[in-house]
């Protein structure tokens, strides 16, 4: 089976508020507010990490649910977020080019 | 403003975070508008490395909307260098220019960096009008230009029009161009107070009879019958809401590190060349005093009819000198939509001062001065 990779879509604006990401999109300027396990989804999709090494390693362990569950469930929300161009996916390992050098977390304060 | 975003306003409002915030990148200008309030020399603008650090603190303290304005933006020549360092941040970046230098060329890169909108200030679709405003000969026929290029990009593009005596008449002119390039348009009738504090310029604004025009024309207010309406009388929640989101939600930061509550509201409560923003943001006793402000608080104002739905703005009246007293602009504003004088005119008849005019104002209020650049800060 082919792995699937996310990366933050660079077009987007965004920052997190008391916890909370909210997401701009740069199609239509739509604002979004992401859920708990969205916005780590948002968090650590870094172009090359694959979907399910962030759900075993950071989902899983954060809502202590199932892995083939949650994953599946992961990429149903990153096939969506993806359709408002907020996250690309690909099977391919994706190249990140306007993120900050050593923000670790993109649109979060620090 | 969406459902969603009131929410996230409202969120931001309780964790005292300041969403929104506008950043006049220079003073200096490549027009020469004959309303404009700024002075256009460079008296110390904030340096590359200072914008970024600030960009940087902005973005830890939680801002969403990034304004970048001035003077004309596209003067400075590290523009496009602090842009992307805007965007690497993530904000929602808006950007306010007469667009005389944008060309294919910088349209491309604005769309490239992911800018959510640009506002562009057109006076009139008469080049012998709108170029007697900027001082510039052609700069009409340059700001609709890029435009275009803009468009062509897919950019997200307002005109923004201010009402005046000199185009008073070519608001639905310029309507019918916004319209004809596929791009949103705004009117505003106010004319704000030199930042030295001259009222001088106040003279060019919108007379009662344009004001009484503009505000019982459908195409800009919808149901004039319930636009012009005598308000009803205030609730006690009217009287405990805020007056605006200047120092609430948003701020002001001018080429020289001054933050101010709003571009329109000069009270100088700190420089970011001395003190983190969020510091000041946070902590500044005269931005908790506007904070503190309810309607209730307001000196004339509570006993108004207009009060619940006035367009009262405390800078304007901070530029009268007192920020909890009324603002004359909106008294005029009010009593052109309704017919009904506002508490302050009536105050003012009594007190023989012209009901319109208000108080001069005082140029001591205002802070434009620059301070020497923090060494450490600058690269």
């Amino acid at each position: 089976m082919s792995r699937l990779y996310v990366a933050r879509n660079p077009r987007v604006a965004a920052r997190s508020l008391d916890g909370e990401m909210m997401i701009m999109s740069g199609r239509d300027s739509t604002l979004f507010t992401l859920n708990k396990t969205a916005t780590i989804l948002w968090q650590s999709a870094d172009g090359t990490t694959p979907l399910d090494e962030i759900v075993e390693h950071r989902i899983v362990p954060e809502f202590q649910v199932e892995a083939a569950e949650a994953l599946q469930d992961a990429e149903t929300l990153a096939r969506e977020l993806a359709s408002h161009e907020i996250l690309q996916i690909s099977e391919e390992p994706i190249p990140q080019r306007n993120n900050a050098a050593g923000e670790s977390r993109p649109g979060e304060a620090r | 403003m969406s459902a969603l975003m009131q929410e996230m306003s409202a969120k931001a409002l309780k964790l005292n975070i300041p969403l929104s915030v506008q950043i006049d990148l220079t003073y200096r200008c490549n027009e020469r508008c004959v309303h404009c309030y700024l002075d256009h020399d460079d008296h110390g603008e904030m340096t590359t490395a200072e914008i970024k650090h600030l960009l940087d603190e902005m973005a830890d303290a939680g801002v969403f909307i990034l304004t970048l304005s001035g003077g004309e933006i596209f003067l400075r020549k590290d523009f496009f260098d602090l842009l992307e360092h805007a965007r690497r941040l993530m904000f929602c970046v808006k950007l306010k220019t007469n667009a005389v230098l944008i060309r294919e060329r910088e349209a491309a890169r604005l769309r490239d960096l992911g800018v959510d909108s640009i506002q562009i200030s057109i006076y009139s679709h008469r080049p012998e009008v709108h170029d007697a405003i900027t001082l510039i000969p052609g700069s009409l026929k340059r700001s609709l230009d890029a435009i275009r290029f803009l468009k062509s990009q897919g950019l997200k593009v307002t005109i923004a029009n201010v009402l005046m005596t000199q185009n008073a008449q070519d608001y639905p002119g310029v309507r019918a161009l916004a319209a004809e390039l596929g791009v949103e348009c705004t009117l505003d009738p106010t004319v704000t107070p030199m930042m030295d504090g001259d009222r001088g310029v106040l003279n060019l604004g919108a007379d009662q009879n344009m004001l009484r025009q503009v505000f019982r024309d459908t195409a800009l207010v919808g149901d004039v019958e319930e636009f012009c309406a005598i308000p009803a009388k205030p609730g006690e929640d009217d009287l405990d809401s805020t007056p605006c989101s200047a120092g609430h939600t948003a701020c002001y930061v001018s080429p020289y590190g001054e933050v101010f509550p709003c571009v329109q509201f000069p009270l100088p409560t700190g420089n970011v060349r001395q003190q983190r923003f969020v510091d000041i943001w946070r902590h500044s006793a005269q931005m908790n005093d506007v904070r503190s402000i309810r309607l209730k608080d307001l000196t004339t104002c509570p006993s108004c009819t207009h009060v619940s739905n006035c367009t009262r703005c405390p800078g304007l009246a901070y530029l009268e000198g007192n920020m909890r007293g009324p603002s004359s602009q909106d008294c005029g504003k009010s009593f052109a939509r309704t017919g009904v004088p506002s508490a302050n005119m009536l105050a003012n008849e009594r007190a023989g001062i012209n009901p319109l005019q208000g108080n001069s104002g005082s140029a001591s209020l205002v802070q434009i001065r620059a301070l020497p650049a923090v060494s450490s800060a600058t690269a």
